[in-house]
């Protein structure tokens, strides 16, 4: 599934126009991703949390060498799925 | 932010009635939702993208009484970030 295919779904459920639609789901990504890129969290209840998280630099390994090399710290996003969608991709006949 | 405050903002922003908005918000979320209970990935280009890891059966511990428990295979929906967002997210580096 891709962004359009959100879009087509968006232009039916809620009866707007393909640009308007498009316009929606446009805005919607923009400013989850601008509140992550300002180091805000992003709760939506049902379907999960987004969340930036402080990590440590730390020693890895360059899985293909094999050698050592050091991971610098970083911020990442963390997503924690909420109930209602980890239940949804268990539960195949939902 | 919530969703509340995430309808609020789109809803003022590209000038939605609130309660259209917030078919929009639940729509998307929704039919992430779905594809991905039909085993199909999302992936949406700047963003990220949601895929199903697959979680083995394992022999777990109630932390409590240190009893031991069979935890069952599972799905769980994973999500990784793309390119733009992890570099939005880590910019002041």
């Amino acid at each position: 599934m891709t962004k359009q295919d959100i879009i087509n779904q968006v232009c039916d459920r809620a009866d707007l126009s393909r640009s308007k639609a498009e316009e929606a789901v446009e805005t919607v990504i923009g400013l989850i991703k601008d509140a992550l890129g300002q180091g805000e969290a992003v709760i939506l209840r049902r379907f999960g949390t987004f969340q930036v998280r402080a990590k440590s630099k730390r020693m890895g390994r360059n899985p293909k060498t094999g050698e050592e090399a050091e991971i610098s710290a970083r911020k990442v996003v963390r997503f924690k799925s909420g109930k209602h969608f980890k239940s949804a991709v268990n539960d195949e006949d939902s | 932010m919530t969703k509340a405050e995430l309808v609020e903002k789109v809803s003022s922003q590209i000038n939605l009635t609130k309660k259209q908005t917030e078919v929009v918000v639940n729509t998307v979320f929704q039919s992430i939702t779905e594809s991905l209970s039909e085993g199909k990935k999302v992936e949406l280009r700047g963003f990220g993208s949601f895929r199903i890891r697959q979680r083995n059966a394992r022999i777990g511990r109630n932390p409590k009484s240190g009893t031991q428990v069979d935890v069952p295979a599972k799905k769980v929906p994973f999500f990784k970030a793309g390119k733009e967002l992890r570099e939005l997210v880590d910019k002041d580096k």
